[in-house]
């Protein structure tokens, strides 16, 4: 219902903006979907501690579930992005802009985590060693969320807040507040889908073991 | 349709593609598990009757 909703207010609700036209609509898009990314990213390194400090086993499958739906988020906003860069600066993608290669080097340093995790036998090991990649990858997402308010603007547009408020009409702020909103809410959703799966699928094959 | 409209339509078609890929790839992990359940059942119930 939300993404319905979001979905009708950014394509039929929020203005038109004066220099991007219908293109920059694809911000009610693209920046939920990058800050989902963060937060699923941030959510994996938090469950990482949790396993390295608490011993909490069941934390490894959640950190695991959270870096999949970061790199899927991850993936999507550099999808949109890149169309978005297109129509805007009329390139796919542009190696001078910091805040798109630091986004990048985000991305790729989380989809090495399954190389990591998958290269070595399951059990306590490879709990650690993947918990302890995931909260290194937590410093990167600070450096990667604040690039855009720190780094010289060439290309990619301003942060969206400063210490004046949102910088955007009221029904703007509204519809992104919304995506934002239902983003968050589509990969909560599937988290906990494919951490049940993940879960089922353990016990099985534990079962299995039991059986066998 | 303008340029601008057709790479607006593109992304939100990514993002839409990129959720039902998701949901089938859900489903169907889903249902092998289901399978899979069943067959444990059906082993577990072999043993138990014999």
């Amino acid at each position: 219902m939300l993404l319905t909703t979001g979905l009708g207010l950014a394509l039929l609700w929020a203005p038109e903006d004066a220099d991007q036209g219908p293109s920059q609509r694809i911000f009610y898009i693209h920046v939920p979907v990058a800050l989902t990314a963060y937060l699923c990213f941030g959510w994996a390194a938090w469950k990482a501690f949790r396993l390295l400090w608490k011993r909490d086993e069941r934390a490894d499958l959640e950190s695991y579930t959270a870096v999949h739906m970061g790199v899927i988020f991850g993936l999507l906003t550099l999808i949109t992005g890149s169309i978005w860069a297109k129509i805007s600066w009329g390139v796919w993608w542009t190696w001078s802009e910091r805040q798109l290669v630091l986004f990048l080097i985000l991305f790729l340093f989380y989809s090495a985590y399954f190389m990591l995790r998958y290269s070595t036998e399951p059990g306590p090991r490879r709990a650690r060693s993947s918990a302890v990649y995931a909260l290194f990858g937590a410093v990167l997402l600070p450096v990667s969320f604040l690039a855009i308010r720190l780094a010289e603007q060439l290309l990619h547009p301003a942060p969206l807040f400063n210490r004046d408020g949102p910088q955007m009409s009221a029904s703007m702020f509204i519809t992104f507040c919304v995506c934002l909103a239902a983003m968050v809410t589509l990969a909560a959703a599937l988290y906990l889908i494919e951490l049940t799966g993940k879960r089922a699928d353990a016990s099985l094959r534990e079962l299995r073991e039991h059986l066998a | 349709m303008s340029t601008g409209e057709k790479y607006l339509a593109a992304a939100y078609l990514v993002l839409f593609a990129a959720v039902l890929l998701y949901v089938v790839l859900i489903a169907l992990k889903l249902a092998r598990i289901e399978r899979e359940l069943a067959e444990l059942a059906r082993i577990a119930k072999e043993r138990a009757g014999g």
